[in-house]
């Protein structure tokens, strides 16, 4: 069954090459984009760490900041 | 109507929406492989190497339709003067562009044991390869432009001159003598492929399109916090 799976009359070194190509570009798209939001996300936390208080009461009344810190908390 | 779609407003949504897309995207495409791989019959003519069609086929319709919406997003956003449109446009690029590889390397799989070819330069490849260089000059151009109005300019008129290719992919099998078959499914007429082909081709196609909806809103939310990052700069 598992022979037949993978040799699939032949055809096998083609049909798996082409899907194990898609399944690799899917996981490095993912873990590049991934990465990159990281990132941008832990830069977002440094400079809001950095504010004075002022600034950071102005920057956090925006709800956007506040769903960014939010969400880094939450991952 | 704009409005609704300001960033500030659906960030909300879209900072919580990968998990849940990504579930499903895991869901859709165990199904659709067990289904690619397994389930669905041989082709009579070409056997098992019919199976890479579940991979090609959604990968180009998918790249073709990231394609076109990157240039309406585009167009719209000159009209309306809505930068969130560009954001968007520029968002969906990257899987567009993956897209676009898979459809040219997995066709090019797909040639060598039933045309006996890696690469042929007939209509419907060399056209791909065309929206490739496309994409890669729609991607670099927001990679080496810092002035917002510039590459919003350039942008679109690259996605201006790539969309005219998009109908010369979809008619070159009609228009030229070329390698690839015609189109099996039609919208608008019946379809000359079997249930058992196309249910798990449907499939697949979700799947993709669950990938690219993921890569989408990740990139998205990354461009959102990039501007918050100059914001909090100005402060």
């Amino acid at each position: 069954m598992i022979n037949e799976l993978l040799f699939m009359n032949g055809y096998g070194v083609y049909v798996l090459s082409a899907f194990s190509f898609t399944l690799f570009s899917f996981s490095a798209l993912y873990l590049i984009t991934k990465v990159q939001f990281i990132k941008e996300q832990n830069k977002f936390v440094a400079k809001f760490g950095s504010l004075n208080s002022e600034k950071a009461k102005s920057a956090k009344s925006q709800r956007i900041n506040k769903e960014i810190l939010a969400n880094v908390t939450n991952n | 109507m704009f409005k609704l779609f300001q960033p500030n407003k659906i960030f909300q949504i879209t900072s919580k929406a990968p998990k849940y897309i990504l579930l499903l995207f895991v869901i859709v495409l165990s199904i659709g492989l067990m289904e690619a791989l397994i389930l669905s019959p041989e082709d009579y003519k070409q056997s098992d190497a019919v199976r890479i069609m579940y991979v090609h086929v959604p990968a180009a319709w998918i790249s073709l339709g990231i394609f076109s919406s990157i240039t309406f997003l585009s167009i719209s956003g000159f009209i309306f003067k809505n930068k969130n449109f560009f954001l968007i446009a520029k968002s969906l690029a990257p899987s567009g562009f993956v897209f676009n590889i898979i459809a040219l390397v997995t066709g090019s799989i797909w040639g060598k044991p039933t045309w006996g070819t890696w690469w042929a330069w007939d209509a419907r490849i060399t056209s791909m390869l065309i929206l490739a260089l496309f994409y890669a000059m729609y991607l670099i151009s927001w990679r080496i432009y810092e002035n917002e109005e510039k590459v919003f300019k350039i942008t679109t008129f690259i996605t201006i001159i790539g969309i005219v290719n998009v109908p010369i992919i979809k008619y070159s099998v009609d228009w030229w003598n070329t390698l690839h078959q015609p189109a099996s499914i039609n919208i608008l007429s019946k379809s000359s492929i079997h249930s058992s082909m196309l249910f798990p081709l449907l499939i697949m196609t979700a799947a993709f399109a669950l990938f690219s909806l993921l890569i989408f809103l990740m990139k998205y939310n990354t461009e959102l916090i990039k501007i918050k990052n100059k914001g909090l700069d100005r402060l």
